[in-house]
């Protein structure tokens, strides 16, 4: 099979071995987990328990707010603690509902939509994957639902799957791919339903033979659905170099897939949509990679949503004495937690442990305009110039080069032979833009 | 471990192995089968004026940057000077005096380099501008071509060679730039490991070849004679002092190949090469200004 990809980009390591092949690891109920009131851009949900409320696991116990809002629903039965105070991964702040576990699962089930995906109502489609608070499982959080109902006048014709997994040292997508390949294709084809889609394809590292394998067969039935190669480079998971890759069409600046008439969505997120439409099962549980030379037992473990890293590591063997480093997600993109009671949410998919010795980042050195940054940037901005700007607060200038245009991805850092600090001066320049524009009365 | 410890850093969390001392190195490297054809040609002194432009060089370089109040130590040791030496010694007949390739290396690293703020704030390819201050200053010591004891004159200054010759490098010139073949494989190595951008000498020679073939004159004798093909891999290559955007690049290196042509065919001076890569450093900063890439998805202005 031919290999798909974009221009530019990068061969980062994969490191992914440490997990690779070994089976998921169902992890038991944990006995106290902490739910996120906001995840994603959606407005915060509105709790509707109180403490020491009984509650049952997949119940409601927080009302989704706004169009973009997504509900709350308990992940292990047992009694709410209270509100709480939360640091999310990125380290904002935030409210979580606490609830201490009583070890029971006697899971709150939706009603099943049907059998027949061919017949389902896309508007039924996209309320039950808001009611079961389903988000975009890759690392974004963007609500399904919103994915699915785009603007009337917008048409879309591609539904694209994630399997792109382009972090190093994940292996979580890789494995549902491998364990639950007929969801995944259900998934797809709930999607395309609610989209009125005529075509759906499946996007995997051409290495990744197994997963090609096993989706393709369990898509040999629908000849709308294609399962493609992609070439191992990051960053292949990005949507716009997805996309670019698997169809040819670049989403125009500023813009979104649904302009370019496509719309995608991650492995997990697939799954949870079957699960959802198809066994009225709501997203409590998801699976993330842990792994990193500073954790003792990696690997890929089942979790519920709002167990704390502090919990999971645990789970898995505990750390090492050498770790200095925890980073919530994949090495490129990921944030390095300042504290360890962070909460799991729907779209953190991984955690990273590193050692001292891998904790700290090379010496910087003068710049030598070597243009790697120029050479590998995805979306073809001039990294160390925005940097340098950004560093002389030249707001001009960041507008001028299209800051935002970033997608934030990591590659300049990466390749940087200098060791300079280039996508981090970049997100805090994008601050000070916005900063500016909002101090000139939101006119951009 | 203690959580109260945790190490919180910016992603990405890993980082390309690649290092600027990495690179210089690496550009070291692809000098040695010319420094060895220089040997060959010129005799033992080549290897001497080589050692003494690099030490003088990386002396220079210490001294500034104490007297600037940097880590000294962190900063040699990333081989640029040592690289500017050897590239100006590169570019001396090799007959050139001890002292004088010492100066032409102080005059390197200060003039070129330190005044600007040292490594990647130069204008100008430090070792050019040692070298245009040796042709200035000493004009005859830096036009004695000498080969098997005799003085001689270069082929593009009239003598004659057959294109095997100006190949292997078997004729009078400066010390580093006679043998292609020396050149090339050196210059194969960077493309390799991706140390320089192929556009570069590929912009620049082609554009001589084209221009040879419209004027009637033998393209292989322009790739081969002269200090092109040093030029094409080794010096408008400097990172430092090349245009950053893939458009600046293109423009860079035709521009600087049209004014070497010109210099050789209708210029009477000798130095092609030096002068249109020192012009077209004084462009990049305008190329990086106005000849931006196109952004991803951005839709063509109307």
């Amino acid at each position: 099979m031919a290999s798909k990809t974009f221009k530019s980009g990068v061969m980062a390591p994969e490191f992914k071995k440490q997990t690779r092949g070994k089976e998921i690891i169902d992890i038991a109920v944990p006995r106290r987990v902490i739910l996120p009131l906001k995840e994603g851009p959606g407005d915060p949900a509105k709790p509707i328990v109180k403490k020491n409320d009984e509650v049952r696991a997949g119940q409601i116990i927080a009302e989704a707010q706004g169009g973009w809002g997504l509900p709350v629903r308990a992940s292990i039965g047992g009694k709410v603690e209270g509100i709480v105070d939360i640091r999310n991964a990125s380290g904002q702040s935030g409210k979580g509902i606490a609830i201490a576990g009583d070890g029971s699962m006697d899971l709150e089930k939706l009603e099943p939509l049907g059998n027949d995906i061919s017949r389902f109502d896309p508007e039924a489609i996209a309320k039950r994957v808001q009611e079961a608070g389903i988000l975009g499982m890759g690392g974004a959080g963007f609500p399904t639902h919103v994915k699915i109902m785009p603007p009337p006048d917008v048409k879309i014709d591609t539904v694209i799957i994630n399997g792109a997994e382009c972090e190093p040292y994940l292996t979580c997508d890789e494995k549902v791919m491998e364990t639950r390949p007929e969801e995944i294709v259900a998934g797809l084809r709930i999607l395309m339903r609610a989209l009125g889609a005529k075509k759906g394809i499946v996007g995997i590292k051409s290495h990744k033979k197994k997963s090609i394998k096993l989706i393709s067969e369990a898509a040999k039935d629908f000849p709308e659905i294609e399962v493609n190669g992609l070439v191992d480079k990051y960053p292949m998971g990005a949507e716009k170099m997805l996309i670019d890759a698997l169809t040819g069409r670049r989403v125009p600046q500023g813009g979104l897939p649904f302009h370019v008439g496509v719309a995608v969505n991650n492995i997990q997120t697939a799954v949870a949509v079957k699960e959802a439409v198809l066994d009225g099962i709501p997203l409590i549980r998801r699976v993330v990679t842990v792994t990193g030379s500073g954790i003792k037992e990696p690997g890929d473990y089942r979790v519920y949503i709002g167990i704390t890293v502090e919990e999971l590591l645990k789970e898995a063997g505990g750390m090492k004495d050498n770790a200095a480093k925890v980073v919530a997600g994949g090495p490129m993109m990921g944030q390095a937690l300042h504290q360890l009671e962070t909460p799991m949410g729907r779209a953190d998919t991984a955690v990273l442990v590193m050692t001292e010795q891998e904790s700290h980042l090379p010496p910087e050195r003068p710049c030598i305009r070597c243009a790697r940054c120029v050479d590998h940037c995805p979306v073809f901005l001039n990294p160390i110039t925005l940097a340098n700007y950004s560093e002389r607060q030249n707001i001009e200038g960041m507008e001028r080069l299209k800051i935002n245009d970033c997608i934030e991805c990591g590659t300049c850092s990466f390749v940087c032979p200098a060791k300079k600090p280039l996508v981090q001066n970049i997100i805090l320049g994008k601050g000070i833009v916005r900063e500016a524009q909002s101090r000139n009365g939101g006119s951009d | 471990m203690a959580t109260d410890k945790l190490v919180v850093t910016h992603a990405p969390h890993i980082r390309d192995r690649d290092s600027v001392p990495g690179i210089m190195g690496g550009v070291l490297i692809a000098l040695v089968p010319a420094l060895i054809a220089a040997t060959i040609v010129f005799g033992w002194y080549s290897l001497v004026l080589v050692a003494v432009c690099a030490a003088a060089a990386v002396v220079t370089e210490w001294v500034w940057m104490a007297l600037r109040q940097k880590e000294a130590k962190a900063i040699v040791q990333d081989y640029s000077a040592a690289l500017t030496g050897v590239l100006l010694a590169f570019t001396l007949p090799p007959t050139t005096p001890i002292w004088m390739a010492i100066l032409g290396s102080v005059v390197a690293i200060t003039i070129g380099k330190q005044i600007f703020g040292g490594l990647g704030f130069n204008i100008f390819n430090p070792a050019l501008v040692g070298r245009a201050f040796l042709t200035a200053s000493f004009p005859m010591a830096m036009t004695d071509w000498v080969l098997d004891g005799t003085s001689t004159a270069t082929p593009l200054g009239g003598a004659a060679a057959t294109n095997l010759e100006l190949f292997l490098g078997t004729i009078g010139g400066s010390l580093g730039e006679t043998s292609a073949l020396a050149l090339l494989l050196g210059g194969a190595y960077l493309l390799y490991k991706r140390l320089i951008d192929w556009r570069l000498p590929l912009g620049y020679l082609g554009a001589v070849v084209v221009l040879a073939l419209l004027v009637g004159e033998d393209p292989i004798f322009h790739l081969l004679a002269g200090g092109l093909m040093l030029g094409a891999f080794y010096m408008l290559t400097d990172p430092v002092t090349s245009p950053l955007s893939r458009k600046g690049r293109w423009i860079y290196a035709v521009v600087a190949g049209i004014i070497v042509f010109m210099v050789r065919v209708w210029g009477d001076a000798p130095g092609g090469v030096l002068y249109s890569i020192l012009i077209m450093n004084m462009a990049v900063p305008l190329l990086d200004r106005f000849l931006p890439d196109r952004i991803f998805g951005e839709v063509k202005a109307k």
